[in-house]
């Protein structure tokens, strides 16, 4: 499955996960009560110039990823030109943008193994009451590796109802798809149990 | 144990393969992405505590990075937009659905899932969107709601979905359905 990460190693590859996390949080924090429009159009262009420090093509796979956002962002402005004053609407968007862009980059810039790791450690003081943390971990493994086979399956059920039916299958294929997504859940468990439990 | 760790991850990856699986378009027109119906799902199936735990699951590996929201998007930057109200509501609208289905345990499955998936669904994930959504856009209840309400309709074919599809694994494997077990 494709994942967020840039296909290739930045220097911000280096920073350790925790830092990013940390610094995208007190970024995010100290953002948030700013409206000044010239200050926010200024941090939007430092965040730009972050990217390019690391590639152009960083930059570009960054804009990719904010165009959903985009659209939302026009739909909010336009409703702010016709309601109430433009600079709020304007204000408003910059701000997203920045720190959406800002929250993209550790995303892209940060491999999922360091991701699980951090929230392993933030888990260790339930280790300490009791609770099994490794549970996340092998929860985590088989959402990864279930995904694609369970989009699978939707594909193949959806191919054999149109071998049938001249209509589409639409909503019909859910229950099926749930029902193998159910048995296969407790196959796992009995598999899991076998070879020694969690 | 593992069972309940089987069903939770297999239930998080459903929420993801309903997203990214091609959107329904239904006889009215209305396109609509599957994500909002496995959320009501993991509710009526499997249940208040373990619902919550999937799509709580779910949303972890969003954030860590996977694109398993609909459409393909994740990451962290998805939880900075003024619409990340739905997705923090996820987890309220399937513990409410679960909730609903295990204290109601009389009359058709089908009708009280429906309704579970309505009011967790619909209802409670709305709750929670709305105020978030004029939090972050600085705009109105009115014109906020009225932003939102081009999704309802939609939501509530989910809904009715929900129910049937829940009634529907209770025939063919009861021990599956967590939430009347």
């Amino acid at each position: 499955m494709l994942a967020l990460t840039l296909p290739r190693k930045t220097k911000a590859h280096a920073i350790p996960a925790g830092w990013k996390l940390a610094g995208l949080a007190i970024v995010s924090a100290l953002v948030f009560p700013i409206a000044n429009i010239f200050l926010l159009s200024g941090l939007l262009v430092g965040v730009a110039i972050l990217h390019l420090l690391l590639g152009r093509d960083v930059l570009r796979y960054a804009i990719w990823m904010m165009r959903p956002i985009a659209v939302f962002a026009a739909v909010i402005l336009l409703f702010h030109i016709f309601t109430s004053d433009f600079i709020a609407g304007l204000s408003i968007i910059l701000r997203m943008l920045t720190l959406v862009a800002l929250a993209n980059l550790v995303t892209m810039t940060t491999k999922l193994s360091e991701m699980i790791t951090i929230v392993e450690y933030c888990l260790t003081p339930l280790a300490k009451l009791g609770v099994n943390t490794r549970v996340f971990g092998v929860a985590t493994a088989m959402v990864i590796r279930f995904t694609p086979v369970l989009i699978n399956k939707a594909s193949a059920l959806r191919e054999s109802w149109r071998a049938r039916s001249a209509k589409r299958a639409g909503w019909r294929i859910v229950m099926p798809l749930f029902l193998t997504a159910v048995d296969d859940a407790d196959r796992v468990a009995e598999a899991l149990k076998a070879r020694g439990g969690v | 144990m593992e069972r309940n760790i089987a069903y939770v991850a297999l239930f998080a990856a459903l929420i993801a393969a309903l997203g990214l699986l091609p959107k329904f378009t239904l006889v009215s027109g209305i396109p609509i992405t599957a994500q909002s119906l496995g959320i009501m799902l993991c509710g009526t199936v499997l249940g208040s505590k373990r619902g919550t735990m999937a799509v709580v699951l779910f949303l972890v590996l969003v954030a860590l990075g996977l694109p398993l929201l609909a459409g393909g998007r994740g990451g962290l930057g998805v939880f900075g937009t003024p619409w990340a109200g739905f997705l923090f509501g996820f987890p309220f609208a399937a513990f409410f659905a679960g909730f609903i289905m295990e204290n109601f345990k009389f009359g058709s499955i089908a009708v009280v899932a429906g309704i579970a998936a309505v009011i967790g669904g619909i209802g409670v994930l709305y709750a929670i969107a709305i105020p978030y959504y004029m939090v972050g856009t600085g705009k109105g209840v009115i014109e906020s709601t009225a932003t939102m309400m081009p999704f309802i309709p939609g939501d509530l074919i989910k809904a009715v979905l929900a129910g049937i599809i829940t009634q529907a694994l209770y025939k063919a494997r009861p021990a599956a359905v967590f939430s009347r077990a």
